[in-house]
């Protein structure tokens, strides 16, 4: 005779090791994975600190993005423990996990004690479905979408590599986009700048970026900037974003941006492209090299030819700016390796991606230093700065 | 004799190609034997005094040759050097 439902679950819980909420309470935070197998909507009400969502109905598929490692210890939890106690089953006998526990009475009892519980804020149905491939990923889930909503990201240029950037942060929904451009759409723009249209020619690339980002998603809030950056105003417009993307097309404003963000230590996404060929790596203030560490000084302007000058191939400021966007999506949810202390160098005619190491250097001008000392005068300057810029026009 | 990969502004100096060969015994060796090979590149990567322009930065396989030992790093046959100056392209 078959078994009830009450038997089986009693035959189930006697295969299995089951763990108190008491001791689940004590293991938080101490790098014990710690998994809700119910629905991610009930997932969204309310959750134990730190615990990743698997849904029991996706658990064989799903739980080695959460869990990779089938010896370490693992602990799975549903509303009452009778859904956890069927994927522990499933976990040991099927897919091999050594220390797989399901936590008695759910987060029902766990409730009852006192414990802590996470409810994160919630997406609206909308956001749900929008983000909804987002949501699937256990490195980034709900909480890393309202992590990604409420990041702050600026985007220095709406140009070559602003325009993908900002289309993909707005798309991944980043909740603040700050453009700085005081450039208009030009028709030799289009070639490469897919954030701007033929129809809006003439017309700030600000403003023509804001209608592309807001057509895309209107969650994004877009803060327009239509000036250039320089010593005067970089301060007050970099303050309080989380990343920077770094896409201008000239030494001085590199420079200059690096030594504001390491003032600030913001974070800076950084692309450099030309002809076949991009260069890209994040500078993370104080943790790895800045700019000036990778570059101490410019060359001279003649060694240092502009894509007005030179040519681009339409498409490499597309991919550079996707690995840009990458990185910063990447440093907002706080996953993967950064491109921090390594130059990436992508040479697209050979279709190859290299990369050389970047360190810190201890005599650097700027970031060896507290960011407290560098003065308003430092900023942007660099060994023959005003012959470089006379020669440059 | 090592590799050496070229940086798209100095193409032009080595008969537009990505990569030539060099020999020496190490980096400041390999580095003069191109400059030799091909002259236009000379004024690009040392300075009136023989030194390596700042604004270069040279790579051994994938290590930055001033945390090495500068010019004076040893360079195999099989190794290849990266030569790298800035580049600034954002594109407007």
């Amino acid at each position: 005779m078959s078994p009830s439902g009450a038997e089986l679950l009693r035959q189930v819980k006697s295969r299995i090791q089951e763990v108190d909420p008491a001791e689940v309470n004590e293991l938080i935070g101490e790098g014990v994975t710690i998994v809700d197998v119910r629905g991610s909507e009930e997932f969204a009400t309310g959750h134990l600190p730190g615990a990743k969502s698997v849904p029991r109905g996706h658990l064989e598929a799903r739980i080695e993005g959460a869990a990779p490692d089938r010896s370490a210890e693992l602990i799975l939890y549903c509303q009452s423990g009778a859904r956890s106690a069927y994927a522990a089953r499933t976990l040991q006998e099927d897919l091999g996990y050594e220390h797989v526990r399901s936590m008695t009475g759910g987060i029902t009892l766990w409730k009852d004690r006192g414990y802590e519980v996470d409810v994160p804020r919630a997406l609206s149905a909308e956001q749900r479905d929008r983000y909804s491939r987002h949501l699937l990923i256990p490195e980034i889930g709900a909480e890393g979408q309202q992590k990604l909503l409420d990041a702050k990201v600026l985007l220095l240029g709406a140009g070559g590599l602003g325009s993908p950037t900002a289309l993909y942060l707005a798309a991944a929904g980043v909740g603040t986009l700050g453009i700085v451009d005081d450039d208009v759409v030009d028709l030799s723009n289009l070639q490469r700048q897919v954030i701007h249209s033929t129809q809006r020619i003439g017309i700030p690339k600000v403003d023509s970026a804001e209608e592309s980002i807001h057509a895309l998603n209107p969650d994004v809030n877009v803060v327009k900037y239509q000036t250039r950056v320089d010593a005067s105003n970089i301060m007050e417009i970099i303050e309080g974003y989380d990343v920077i993307v770094d896409g201008v097309d000239n030494f001085p404003t590199r420079y200059l941006l690096n030594d504001a963000t390491v003032r600030l230590r913001i974070p800076v996404v950084s692309a450099s492209i030309l002809g076949f060929d991009g260069q890209l790596s994040v500078f993370k203030p104080y943790e790895g090299p800045c700019y000036r560490c990778l570059f101490r000084e410019p060359p001279p302007a003649e060694l240092a030819p502009s894509c007005g000058a030179n040519g681009v191939l339409g498409v490499l400021p597309g991919t550079m700016g996707l690995l840009q966007a990458t990185e910063v999506v990447k440093l907002i949810l706080g996953i993967g390796d950064p491109a921090i202390g390594r130059l990436l160098l992508y040479d697209a005619l050979g279709a190859t991606l290299t990369e050389v190491k970047v360190h810190r250097d201890p005599q650097c001008p700027i970031c060896s230093r507290d960011p407290h000392d560098i003065t308003d005068d430092e900023m942007g300057v660099f060994p023959d700065y005003e012959a470089f810029c006379a020669a440059a026009g | 004799m090592a590799t050496i990969k070229i940086p798209p502004v100095l193409r032009a100096s080595v008969g537009g190609e990505k990569e030539v060969g060099a020999s020496g015994a190490d980096v400041g060796e390999v580095l003069r034997d191109l400059a030799v090979s091909h002259p236009a590149t000379a004024s690009q990567l040392f300075s009136a005094e023989g030194e390596l322009n700042r604004y270069v930065n040279v790579y051994l396989n994938d290590e930055d040759v001033r945390v090495l030992d500068g010019l004076a790093t040893k360079v195999g046959d099989s190794d290849t050097l990266v030569i790298l100056p800035a580049m600034a392209g954002g594109c407007r």
